[in-house]
């Protein structure tokens, strides 16, 4: 810990310095001082923002946000008022900044905005930090603090001191020293240099092993810059333990966005498994099929636009149905016609997605449409400064596996699974125990359908919606069923998991492309030398 | 999923990357080469396979299989549903390759080190259980494309059929019945014609070794003598392997029959003497 | 050129392919003579875009073909084809590219535009030699043949066939599609090559050389054709049907089923190097977008329709569907792509032999009619 007569020295500056602002705390000031922001001279305003920030009024961090997002505006009819504006389709929804009252819509041509320039941004962004240090929100607080590493001087170390004093929350005391350490770095007093080396290099924080770095600087023949024995030494631990723990953070988020590609094609493909492993029909039209539960969220998200949070729960089975549907018709319509003769099943198919996809952009459009995402399906886990889990990854690694473990559910324990199975292994046979063939492809096929517009719903949360979205998933989708061993289901699973968590070790080493291409030549090969999957169906049936 | 299993079947594991695989010394690939009357039959037995055993994913289709083929026989293979006939002929042709065990054909050729195409260039010709010809191609055609010439991709870029071979060709559609339908495609021919076509196909390649799956099945009982007088007439000029399940057939043109059950020779001899073995009547009996 | 006796034994008995041949030899007369001698002002005047717009069915049409002898024939349905004709094209692309010299907006002798926009400094080594012509084409054949040659051995000695074949080349022509969009690679990215000015020393511009280009194509296509035609009724031929239809059969009779395949799959990847060659100085652009996989399915639909398994049919569907393409496009933009899949579906449920399909079974038919009606006049 400090040291403890630092700890009281900072103490008492610091509360010397809050001591001002809450005292001149008061409502007269607030409006005043604002009237100041009219002025058009930036040092001038940049004078009224100092005041501001003293005052201590709990407005003033509001005024802030909204004045660097460029959304602080004042009337220019005679009330002159200052507001906050939102857009909207008439033009301005406008809250008057003194008391949150709504005032409803004006025009664009009614209200001046209260510009501001890059030197006011930084200096509103550090009077937002400071302000925030007392915000009641933990992450809050914390992002504030981070925000004061940029330009860390006396002043904010007072602040950050004080706020030590009282704060009760581990993470941000461990940032606020942090904070205080990149301060210390630049003492004299070797010990405290030393001692802030030690604490940064405990610190995930980017900014602290930023500020380890030039310590450990080299010169062009490959000696260190720095003198001081003992400081490089600390410098060059520090760093050292820095960078192993984020090779290992690296490491875990890398598999973490493999994990989480590979869940998506395990989304796109295993609905393929069964139309292709179970069935032998080569669709592709799946991609369109996915396309088409992906515009299925984009609409059931138009019909209840107040219900967003809701909405994808709605989508699944909407979805689902959709595509299930029209999975139907296209087997009825034309696959059936087609057993037995693989290539031709290929082209109709791809006729059949070229035919989705032009219906796509006749009736949407064919650009791009945003799907909204749930609050909360937004924001990420954090844990540690360094590796932050978004929640949307995260749901859909834990969606993809439950749509995997109720289709397998689904082959095993139901009588239609029982009906596909059978029918897969002796159409004939099956045919002759009373089993409506035609129905059981009908449904399987069905089934397939309908689990690629599930994995269109999830897709939908993650890229742009747009008539050639499909597209984009054949090719993977095959590579990964081919991969993981035809009309084995797991195999599709250990298929998808492993290229998506190769394709994520490979980008940042091979950049995004060429890992792509790289996966692709892969597969190739490997189905050259094992040409049955990696888990091939065994046994005197698969030879014949 | 037919189609399926036909993709499973022609990639099979065992035939990816073999070239991988290390080659014999060359010296022994040497004696691969293919030349009329390399085979060495000196010892009498043209075929042997000896200790072969084949296993699918625990099953085992061939368990410890020994045979021998003498040169100019002719040979039925008779066997219960299961016992490995067909496998075996995969592995003589080349199509299977056995867990274990050795195949020679003569004295020196190891066919387990031989790809199909070198093992029917060497002299073994196959009949499959359904009639396999090219039934896009003329009966003429057929007979020419299995015409025991140069088989490489050049000289058949540029290869003209001369008087001879023309003569070799007619000989064989008289000899399987079909000089009158020489310029039908192959698809119209009738089931036994078709049969009786792919017999053609393998006569003209001069096989040492010609091995007939079910020959006579979906025959009549006039096209089956006729099938029977054919086989008749191959042997002593080939040896002939024929796998039937028709006892009567058998009977009517078998010198030697061998019994296989699950995979293992059970009996050889005369008819006689297997049909009076008690285990091939225990096999095909029941217990 | 070919031996007239031999070319006249080969089309003997073969009244469709005199019949094609004709037709196209009018066509290199007629069409150039129409754009050049006769007045714009005449109903008979053919203008320049129509003269570029033939020459480009036409060089399609060569693609159709190639693609034919390894779908038609072999049973080999390549849903990557359009690859080895981009490479083709890319090959001729770099020898215009080369030929512009310093007229590029950069003004630079030594690299192409694009080059000096990504400020590289020297030219990459693989771009070496493509200012001459000779060179740049032995690449149009040879890049094509050498990439057809290594993914051949490979997936034909490991016997990958059917739909799994097919999937893996569609995987090539979009790891190929993926990497020509990348600037690294120095083959213009996303733009590709364009802005040619000159071939052999003639104006890309003028008539003439574009008349010119349509006779070289019109050229290209017969003696391809003429070839294929050999390939095809040669015994090689006979053997690439067999493996289609018998693949085991064709094995056990003695032959190396996968040197036929191969020998078939880098004559027919050279063809369609030939044919991007052609096409890439008429349109006057070669970008990433031609190997785009959708390129390689439409080419599957032109032989498709044309009837597979037969030259001619090749070229008609190649010509019939781009004509239609050409058509909806500016007439429907939108209906295009519901008429091409529609002709997908159409074509394999209800047509599978294709125009030609129809016209042989027409012509069969009225063969039997008369022959029930007078048989010695028919047999005479």
């Amino acid at each position: 810990m400090k040291n403890f007569i630092t700890l009281m020295l900072v103490a008492i500056f610091s509360w010397l310095a809050v001591l001002p602002m809450t005292a001149s705390a008061n409502n007269v000031q607030f409006p005043t001082l604002l009237e100041g922001l009219k002025q058009k001279n930036f040092s001038k305003k940049a004078v009224v923002i100092d005041q501001l920030e003293i005052t201590g009024d709990a407005r003033v961090l509001k005024v802030f946000q909204h004045m660097i997002k460029g959304k602080l505006y004042y009337e220019k009819s005679e009330l002159v008022r200052f507001v906050f504006v939102e857009k909207n389709e008439s033009g301005f929804a406008i809250t008057n900044v003194l008391n949150d009252e709504p005032l409803g819509s004006v025009g664009k041509r009614e209200v001046k905005k209260v510009k501001v320039n890059n030197k006011l941004r930084g200096k509103l962004r550090l009077a937002i930090a400071k302000l925030s240090l007392n915000h009641p929100d933990v992450n809050l607080r914390r992002d504030a603090v981070r925000l004061m590493f940029k330009n860390i001087d006396a002043a904010a170390v007072q602040l950050l001191t004080a706020r030590l004093t009282v704060e009760a929350k581990d993470k941000v005391r461990d940032t606020i020293e942090v904070g205080i350490a990149l301060f210390d770095l630049e003492s004299i007093d070797k010990q405290v240099k030393l001692k802030s080396i030690e604490i940064l290099g405990d610190s995930l924080e980017p900014a602290a092993r930023a500020a380890l770095l030039p310590l450990v600087a080299k010169d062009d023949t490959n000696d260190y810059l720095l003198q001081d024995r003992d400081v490089l030494t600390a410098a060059i631990k520090a760093v050292a333990r820095i960078d192993a723990k984020l090779k290992y953070n690296n490491w875990a988020e890398t598999i973490y966005f493999g994990l989480s590609l590979g869940s998506v094609l395990l989304l796109a493909a295993i609905g393929l498994a069964i139309t292709f492993g179970v069935m032998g029909v080569i669709n592709m039209a799946h991609g369109e099929l996915i396309m088409i539960g992906a515009y299925t969220t984009y609409v059931v998200q138009l019909l209840m636009p107040d219900h967003i949070e809701y909405s994808l729960l709605v989508a699944i089975p909407s979805a689902f149905l959709m595509a299930g549907l029209i999975g139907i018709a296209i087997e009825r319509g034309v696959i059936r016609f087609l057993y037995g003769r693989p290539l031709e099943t290929l082209l109709a198919t791809f006729g059949i997605s070229l035919i989705l996809q032009q219906l796509v952009r006749t009736v949407f459009s064919p650009l791009n449409r945003s799907v909204e995402t749930p609050q909360w399906m937004s924001g990420a886990f954090e844990i540690n400064s360094a590796l932050a889990l978004t929640y949307s990854r995260f749901y859909i690694i834990i969606f993809s596996l439950l749509v995997f473990a109720a289709l397998l559910m689904i082959l095993k324990k139901t009588s239609l699974g029982l009906h596909v199975r059978a029918v897969s292994q002796n159409r004939a046979m099956a045919r002759a125990m009373g089993i409506r063939s035609g129905w059981v492809d009908a449904m399987t096929f069905g089934l397939g359908s309908g689990i690629a517009g599930i994995a269109g719903v999830a897709l939908s949360q993650l890229t742009n919606v747009g008539p050639n979205m499909g597209q984009a998933y054949i090719i993977d989708s095959f590579m990964v069923v081919v991969f993981g061993g035809v009309g084995n289901l797991w195999g599709t699973l250990v298929a998808a998991m492993s290229l998506g968590v190769i394709n994520k070790v490979l980008e940042p080493w091979a950049g995004a492309v060429l890992a792509k291409i790289i996966v692709l030549i892969f597969i190739i090969l490997f189905i050259q030398k094992k040409p049955r999957g990696l888990f091939p169906q065994r046994g005197r049936a698969a030879e014949h | 999923m037919k189609a399926l299993d036909g993709l499973r079947q022609v990639m099979r594991r065992d035939r990816v990357f073999d070239f991988m695989i290390e080659k014999q010394p060359p010296a022994m690939s040497g004696t691969h080469v293919v030349k009329e009357g390399e085979i060495d039959v000196s010892h009498g037995p043209i075929l042997y396979l000896e200790g072969v055993n084949v296993a699918f994913d625990g099953f085992k289709a061939i368990n410890d299989l020994n045979l021998t083929i003498n040169d100019g026989e002719l040979r039925c293979i008779i066997g219960p549903n299961g016992a490995g006939k067909t496998t075996m002929m995969d592995i003589i042709t080349g199509k299977t390759r056995p867990d274990s065990g050795s195949v020679y054909f003569g004295q020196t050729m190891d066919l387990t080190q031989m790809s199909e195409y070198e093992i029917a260039a060497a002299g073994i010709g196959r009949k499959f259980q359904k009639p396999t010809i090219f039934p896009e191609h003329s009966v003429f055609q057929n007979l020419e494309l299995a015409l025991q010439t140069d088989k490489r991709v050049w000289p058949s870029l540029f290869f003209k059929l001369n008087g001879e071979q023309r003569d070799r060709i007619d000989e064989v559609l008289e000899m399987i019945g079909l000089t009158a339908e020489c310029h039908l495609r192959a698809a119209q021919l009738s089931h036994g014609q078709k049969q009786w076509l792919e017999i053609g196909m393998l006569v003209i390649q001069s096989p040492r070794v010609l091995l007939v799956d079910e020959p006579i099945a979906g025959m009549t009982h006039q096209e089956a003598e006729r099938t029977a007088e054919l086989l008749i007439g191959l042997a002593g000029k080939h040896s002939v392997v024929v796998v039937e399940h028709d006892m009567e057939f058998i009977r009517s043109i078998a010198q030697t029959v061998t019994v296989l059950h699950e995979g293992h020779v059970l009996a050889e001899g005369t008819m006689d003497m297997v049909q009076n073995d008690p285990r091939v009547i225990s096999v095909y009996l029941g217990e | 050129m070919e031996n007239r006796s031999f070319v006249m034994n080969l089309l003997a008995n073969d009244n469709a392919a005199r019949w094609f041949l004709s037709t196209l030899f009018m066509l290199g007369i007629v069409v150039p003579f129409c754009n050049l001698m006769v007045p714009q002002d005449s109903i008979f005047h053919v203008s320049s875009y129509t003269v570029t717009l033939l020459g480009k069915y036409l060089s399609y049409a060569l693609l159709a073909i190639a693609l034919d002898l390894v779908w038609g024939y072999c049973g080999i349905l390549s849903l990557g084809h359009a690859a080895f004709f981009a490479l083709g094209g890319y090959a001729m692309g770099m020898y215009l590219m080369r030929q512009i010299g310093d007229r590029g907006v950069y003004g630079n002798p030594d690299l192409p535009d694009f080059m000096v926009f990504l400020n590289w400094d020297t030219l990459p080594w693989y771009w070496q030699g493509f200012d001459m012509f000779w060179f740049a084409m032995l690449m149009a054949l040879l890049v094509p043949a050498a990439l057809a040659y290594v993914f051949g051995w490979l997936a034909f000695r490991s016997r990958v066939t059917g739909v799994y074949l097919s999937i893996i080349t569609q995987a090539l022509t979009f790891a190929l599609l993926l990497a020509f969009f990348r600037n690294e690679m120095g083959f213009g990215g996303n733009n590709g090559l364009t802005d040619f000015k000159e071939i052999l020393g003639f104006s890309l511009q003028s008539d003439t050389t574009r008349a010119g280009l349509f006779v070289f194509t019109v050229i290209f296509l017969a003696l391809g054709y003429l070839v294929s035609r050999y390939v095809v009724s040669s015994k090689m031929g006979r053997v690439v049907v067999a493996i289609r239809d018998a693949e085991d059969r064709t094995r056990f009779v003695g032959y190396k089923v996968e040197s036929f395949k191969l020998w078939i799959w880098v004559f027919s990847a050279m063809l369609a190097g030939i044919a991007g060659a052609l096409y890439t100085p008429q349109v006057g652009i070669i970008n990433p977008g031609e190997f785009s996989p959708l390129n390689s399915i439409e080419l599957v639909v032109w032989v498709a329709v044309g009837g597979r398994g037969t030259l001619i049919g090749a070229v008609i569907g190649a010509v019939v569907v781009n004509f239609a393409k050409t058509f909806f496009t500016a007439a429907a933009p939108e209906v295009w792509l519901f008429f091409l899949g529609g002709l997908f579906i159409f074509v394999t449920i209800f047509m599978p032999n294709g125009i030609m399909g129809l016209v042989k079974g027409f012509s069969e038919k009225r063969a039997a009619r008369l022959a029930r009606q007078s048989p010695s006049e028919v047999r005479s």
